[in-house]
């Protein structure tokens, strides 16, 4: 591109921007004592974003015209290293907590396994369980949250109400999830593509407004405090006699049920993901893929459609049952707060920045997503640069949503954009994601 | 009788709103097939707007006569939302044109989350109370239970719909955009075969959904008396419902659904109890939807093979 014109573009960009900040970047609504709204200027504001914008759309402009032959898109991962990775990855991932502990210590390395590890891999079980059903059956589900909250609520008030434990609460919570989850499908079995959608959603914001108000159910906003913290089989993570480091002959340490933890949601997502290939050879898989590829061959062929979109939604929603369970037990409390759009958001947008159907491309894109967000909250040095009343951990939700658009923009058929074939012929050879169907159920 | 009144003029009002967000869904789904879910963002940044432009008048500027930067505001609030909007589909959505379907979604939902704590973070994450305007009321009734009112607010809110509306469908109707949309709406490839610049056209879709959407704004702003960075949510999602429940890609139908949405709420909380005005809209939506796939006026969608 001639640089005159890049540079006319550019200011074009520039002058855009300085209209998009005017009045809501320009002057800022502060309350006075009175409680009065009053008007902040700082002009400079508009001139700085106009002025980043310019810049960047110029550097875009002339970089993205660099190069004229355009080279055929390499996939993200070549695919004898995707091969090689669930193995890989699965190993490094059982040394994790380990390595961590005789590296940093107790305590240094509680933030990392905690929120890196066991909050990461409770968004790839999530996003696994969100899979089956939007990526393998290809019904879009934007209420998934309502399942995970079936989950967290059914062990907390089992386990505060009637004491029972979190062993026998676990599988509980799976079918309850589950149960709701075919109770969804029923009423939605006929709605198609975007209808589906707004009633999912719909029955994600019902539950959540029923656990807000229905106070002698669930406590209301207060949540359900209190919640058993999980034992090794029985025996508890405390001090005491009888406690699981006294038993072992160890010194008392809180890591040790946060590590407990980290294996806990490890081996469940495991389970997840090895259930989910096991169903995809048989029969009710391949007709989950075959009715997101095209519902009416689906039909014709004698597939059960209405059994086929209900197991599909039972079982996303009961991964979502265990998830939410292990949640409460490791939170030790819940509250509705956890369990907004927002969430359901994050994890469907997990599902389809990873490549949907795609069970690395899920793992990968909760890494970068959940982790991302994470690393965000360490950026503290920045306090240095840009003064001390900078926070960085308010701009964590605002670079999320960015990352979002830029990430789609960038590979929309997300990360891992090719997918390996359920059912093949002779030979097994990877397809384009862009070849798979999105189902319109 | 006095409250069923009061109710359904309350009602009106809120239906009001809800149509003419509703109107922005319904509209882009109606062209490009695509939720677009930043839409209750882009409302709530007009409401920021809208009472930015109000204090820039009334504080800085020292303007008094309230119709006139009442006039001001609007239309100021509209023109800049239109820009936000035309912005945010020439980075977010138009490059993602023609990719799979759940694409362009996620990407609303981004722009979504992004918007609303751009705000958040530009203006603080404090609720903003609005200067009270318009604050005389009408009484309908009096002698009863308790006296009907009708406030200047409300006769406002539902006389520049009325009046936007009446515009907007001339538009669609009978100018030569409107038929270059409607055109889009059936065919993309053979209107774009015809001469219809489809890119502009889509553009402007969204211009006129954001500007209907920066009115709704500004009324919001001025009826509830207070605006929140989170305020975009429910009512996109409520708005959304709107136009579902109305049909989706159908304009009469999401003013319908609006007003329905916006009445089964205000009589729910009236007669049985606000906590769950929510959960009787969304389940209403749930029902109908069961009952009438395809929502009021939508037309069945036709499967091919």
């Amino acid at each position: 591109m001639p640089i005159t014109r890049a540079l006319r573009e550019a200011a074009f960009a520039g002058l855009v921007a300085a209209g998009l900040a005017f009045p809501i970047l320009t002057l800022g609504t502060e309350l006075d004592q009175s409680n009065r709204l009053v008007l902040e200027q700082r002009w400079s504001w508009m001139a700085i974003s106009a002025a980043l914008v310019c810049v960047g759309r110029f550097l875009v402009l002339i970089l993205a015209s660099a190069p004229t032959h355009r080279v055929a898109r390499a996939p993200l991962v070549s695919p004898a290293l995707t091969r090689l990775l669930p193995s890989v990855s699965v190993m490094a991932l059982f040394l994790f907590p380990l390595v961590m502990l005789f590296w940093l210590g107790p305590q240094g390395s509680l933030k990392w396994i905690n929120n890196y590890g066991v909050q990461i891999l409770i968004y790839v079980m999530l996003g696994w369980g969100l899979n089956i059903v939007v990526g393998l059956a290809g019904l879009l589900d934007l209420g998934y949250v309502a399942f995970y909250a079936v989950g967290a609520y059914t062990y907390a008030l089992l386990s505060t109400q009637f004491g029972l434990s979190f062993w026998l609460c676990l599988p509980l919570a799976g079918l309850m999830a589950a149960s709701w989850g075919a109770m969804l499908g029923f009423p939605v079995l006929r709605l198609r593509g975007d209808y589906l959608a707004i009633v999912t959603l719909a029955f994600g914001e019902i539950v959540s407004a029923v656990l807000t108000n229905w106070t002698d159910f669930s406590n209301g906003k207060a949540g359900i405090m209190s919640i058993p913290r999980v034992t090794f089989f029985g025996l508890p993570f405390t001090a005491s006699e009888n406690g699981f480091a006294a038993t072992f002959g160890l010194e008392f340490q809180a890591i040790h049920r946060t590590i407990f933890l980290f294996y806990l949601i490890l081996v469940l997502a495991l389970i997840t993901h090895v259930v989910t290939l096991r169903l995809r050879r048989l029969p009710v898989g391949r007709a989950w893929e075959a009715l997101r590829e095209d519902e009416i061959a689906c039909r014709s062929l004698g597939i059960n459609t209405v059994n086929t979109k209900l197991t599909a939604f039972a079982l996303g929603a009961m991964f979502a049952g265990f998830a939410g369970s292990f949640f409460a037990v490791r939170q030790g409390f819940v509250n509705p707060d956890s369990f907004t759009f927002m969430e359901s958001a994050t994890i469907l947008a997990i599902v389809v920045l990873g490549g949907m159907g795609s069970q690395l491309g899920v793992a990968l894109a909760a890494v970068v997503m959940v982790g991302g967000t994470e690393v965000l909250r360490e950026l503290t040095f920045l306090k240095e640069i840009f003064g001390s009343s900078f926070d960085p951990s308010l701009y964590r939700m605002l670079l999320f949503g960015l990352a979002m658009v830029v990430m789609m923009i960038w590979r929309p058929r997300g990360l891992i954009s090719s997918r390996e074939p359920s059912v093949f012929l002779a030979q097994k050879k990877n397809v384009s994601g862009a070849l798979v169907q999105e189902g319109h159920g | 009788m006095e409250n069923f009144l009061q109710q359904l003029i309350n009602g009106v009002t809120l239906g009001s709103i809800y149509g003419l967000i509703a109107i922005g869904y319904t509209m882009v789904f109606g062209i490009i097939g695509m939720v677009n879910f930043a839409h209750g963002d882009v409302f709530m940044l007009s409401a920021f707007i809208a009472l930015i432009v109000f204090l820039a008048l009334t504080q800085l500027l020292g303007l008094t006569s309230l119709g006139l930067v009442f006039l001001i505001v609007l239309i100021c609030a509209m023109a800049l939302t239109a820009l936000w909007n035309w912005a945010i589909e020439r980075v977010a959505y138009r490059p993602l044109r023609g990719s799979f379907r759940l694409a362009p979604l996620i990407s609303a939902i981004g722009m979504s989350i992004f918007l609303a704590n751009f705000v958040q973070v530009v203006q603080g994450p404090r609720n903003k109370p609005v200067p009270p305007m318009f604050t005389d009321v009408i009484q309908v009734t009096s002698g009863g239970a308790f006296d009907v009112t009708l406030s200047y607010k409300q006769i406002l809110i539902v006389s520049v719909t009325g009046i936007l509306l009446l515009a907007f469908w001339f538009l669609v109707q009978k100018t030569a955009l409107g038929r270059a949309q409607r055109a889009c709406e059936q065919d993309r490839t053979m209107a774009a075969l015809l001469g219809v610049d489809v890119d502009r056209t889509i553009s402007l879709t969204f211009i006129i959904g954001a500007a209907l959407a920066a009115v709704a704004g500004t009324l919001y702003m001025m009826y509830y008396g207070v605006v929140n960075f989170s305020d975009g949510f429910t009512p996109g999602v409520k708005a959304f419902t709107a136009a579902v429940l109305g049909g989706i890609g159908s304009l009469p139908g999401a003013v319908i659904g609006g007003l329905l949405i916006g009445l089964i709420e205000t009589f729910w909380s009236a007669y049985f109890s606000s906590d769950y005005k929510d959960v009787a809209a969304f389940s209403i939506l749930i029902v109908t939807l069961i009952f009438m796939p395809s929502g009021l006026l939508g037309r069945p969608e036709v499967e091919k093979v």
